[in-house]
């Protein structure tokens, strides 16, 4: 069975954890999966860097425009990504911006995940027009997840469309902000979050955009079935210190 | 219409809206009803007024006689140096303001590089006293002080963008991330025909005034309203696509559009997108841009601040996939040597961007008496530093 699938079957308040590939040092993500496992984070996203994340604040995108510095790119990522299977049983998902995928081709860009054991993507600039149209059958045939954001604004009929196009999780931003911004979960949010749930979706939901502590974790649990950790987890990750800094991270979630 | 829109947001491979789940609000809220509120009437009316009155239009058809003499065909310039703020980014402007309005928003962004955007948009917003914040890259802020300190004054906050190579296309990134961050209250007035769909089309459609005008005059000038060629520079493209767009249906008008060269289309330093770049994505819509091989945007140069940058509009990209349009390009040289020529000719100070316009005529071989339209996008006050660094004036 797929991997995502399997997971939101097993478990509840699932931890899943972004970094972004090639940062601090380009040798380090596979490192860092391993690590991240190890430490207990349910579910993993790898960021393919790009030159302009338009969806990312300043954190996001210092990470990546330091990794591709130091030379990352998605054919490296496949590379380093070989012996993924062996290390990491968790769920992988790739999140990243269209136009590197372009350039690298997307039946090839499928074919190279479903090689490596990748089992979703997030390509939050891929509209879903064009993923229906254009991508949804070469992701189908590999067996790839696509995962759809959506925001406060996003309206119900959207949702449900959206709710019907994938087939692994639905991503909901806590608010319409780029990466970074913290949660305040005010009666507006909760709102929403609520609202969602009562749209009895088929597919799970998690929570991003704005988690930062064990706080807003649960917070966000209480509404979804888990909550997804990016800017706070590289900031961590920062110093270099792997090892330490990963688990460490990780604990404070899982306490 | 064989090269406008379709309803996808397309034309032909190229537009389409690739923007984040966030931004989608807003530009479906546009896309439904930018055409519905440009069409209406009351629109159409306060919208000309304007040109007219406070812009200055129409900008004039000027038969430049020295120009003509000298290449052998006719060589007419289109004015919008001649325009309130200094160049053809007004017209764009004005269209946006009075949309923004009637969607109801509160506060205007933008981006900008060399400022003519910054400072058009500044103006409205001064004019329809909405708020207003600029983006604009540190490294240009620094290059273009005039502009910024204009900014200030029209009330506006200019804020650096620093991520990137703090120039216009993190500028843009910047006010993309403004606009995902204020999703009902801000409306976003992008100043070239880049951008997820509608806004190349809405956009084309403000600017398509340039050759609104231009067929008229021209025809109570020649007896004819069809050019043999229409020339104009392209960073974006938003003047070209202006002088391009009522030309764009008949085949017998030659569109030449010329993009900046740089220190060379080979030298590492170029904006040349149609010859350096590749399909892809960029700032919501697929076009060609100037890209790795792994797809990550490179950083263009000019010595033009408003062709610094590494895209070109979809519908561009279209017109030159299909060869509707001739792609040429300029050095930053040819661009300098071509203004101080227009200078002594004509007795006009051309802005950089538009002299690589200007420039391509030296390459082109007339039979004589053509007529030819060269829009001469903007004036040339802003580029004076690097004109008298240049030439040691």
């Amino acid at each position: 069975m797929n991997r995502i699938k399997q997971l939101f079957q097993e478990k509840k308040n699932i931890l899943s954890i972004y970094y972004t590939a090639g940062y601090p040092n380009t040798g380090d993500t596979l490192q860092i999966a391993e690590a991240l496992e190890k430490s207990g984070a349910d579910m993993l996203e790898i960021g393919f860097p790009y030159s302009d994340p338009v969806a990312d604040g300043p954190v996001i995108q210092a990470s990546s425009k330091q990794s591709l510095d130091q030379g990352m790119t998605l054919k490296l990522l496949f590379e380093q990504l070989k012996d993924l299977r062996k290390k990491v049983s968790i769920p992988v998902l790739l999140m990243g911006y269209v136009n590197p995928v372009l350039q690298f081709g997307v039946e090839k860009f499928c074919e190279a995940c479903a090689e490596v054991g990748v089992d979703g993507c997030i390509v939050p600039d891929l509209p879903m027009v064009e993923y229906e149209e254009f991508y949804k059958d070469c992701f189908e045939k590999h067996h790839l997840s696509n995962v759809f954001l959506i925001t406060p604004q996003t309206a119900e009929e959207r949702i449900h469309k959206i709710d019907g196009l994938t087939n692994g999780f639905i991503y909901l931003l806590s608010s319409s902000a780029t990466t970074g911004k913290n949660l305040e979960v005010g009666d507006t949010t909760e709102a929403y979050f609520s609202r969602i749930k009562n749209l009895n979706l088929k597919n799970p939901t998690m929570i991003g955009f704005g988690i930062s502590d064990k706080q807003t974790f649960d917070k966000a649990c209480s509404y979804a079935n888990g909550a997804i950790i990016g800017t706070a987890f590289v900031k961590a990750i920062a110093d270099g210190n792997l090892k330490e800094s990963v688990s460490t991270f990780t604990k404070k979630f899982k306490a | 219409m064989k090269y406008k829109v379709n309803e996808k947001g397309y034309y032909g491979d190229f537009g389409g809206a690739y923007i984040p789940e966030m931004l989608y609000p807003n530009v479906e809220e546009l896309r439904q009803n930018y055409l519905k509120i440009i069409d209406d009437a009351d629109f159409q009316k306060e919208f000309h007024q304007l040109l007219k009155d406070y812009v200055g239009r129409p900008s004039p058809l000027y038969l430049a006689k020295r120009y003509s003499e000298r290449y052998g065909a006719n060589i007419f310039l289109k004015r919008e140096d001649l325009n309130h703020t200094g160049a053809h980014k007004i017209n764009n402007t004005i269209g946006q303001i009075l949309l923004a309005e009637k969607l109801g928003k509160k506060r205007i962004i933008a981006e900008t590089g060399a400022g003519q955007h910054g400072v058009a948009t500044a103006t409205v917003c001064a004019l329809r006293n909405l708020e207003c914040v600029i983006y604009m890259g540190e490294v240009d802020i620094e290059r273009q002080a005039p502009n910024v300190a204009r900014m200030k004054m029209l009330g506006a906050k200019v804020v650096p963008a620093s991520s990137g190579s703090k120039t216009l296309k993190d500028a843009t990134n910047e006010a993309m991330r403004d606009w995902i961050n204020n999703p009902v209250d801000t409306h976003y007035i992008i100043g070239s025909v880049v951008g997820p769909h509608p806004y190349p089309d809405m956009v084309a459609i403000f600017q398509s005034i340039i050759s609104e005008e231009t067929k008229k005059q021209l025809s109570e000038q020649t007896g004819s309203d069809q050019p043999d060629y229409v020339l104009a520079c392209v960073g974006g493209g938003s003047n070209a696509m202006g002088m391009f767009y009522h030309f764009m249906d008949n085949e017998n008008v030659k569109l030449i559009a010329v993009e900046a060269a740089g220190k060379g289309v080979s030298s590492g330093f170029s904006a040349a997108t149609t010859y350096l770049g590749k399909e892809g994505v960029l700032h919501g819509s697929r076009s060609i841009l100037m890209q790795t091989p792994d797809g990550q945007v490179v950083e263009p140069h000019s010595v033009s601040a408003g062709l610094d940058y590494p895209g070109i509009g979809p519908q561009h990209a279209h017109l030159f996939k299909t060869g509707r349009g001739q792609y040429v390009s300029i050095t930053d040289e040819e661009s300098l040597d071509a203004g101080l020529l227009c200078t002594q000719l004509e007795g006009i100070i051309p802005a950089i961007e538009s002299a690589h316009a200007l420039a391509y005529l030296e390459k082109m071989e007339f039979k004589g008496g053509e007529n030819v339209v060269v829009c001469l996008s903007g004036r040339g006050d802003k580029d004076l530093d690097t004109y008298i660094k240049y030439f040691n004036l």
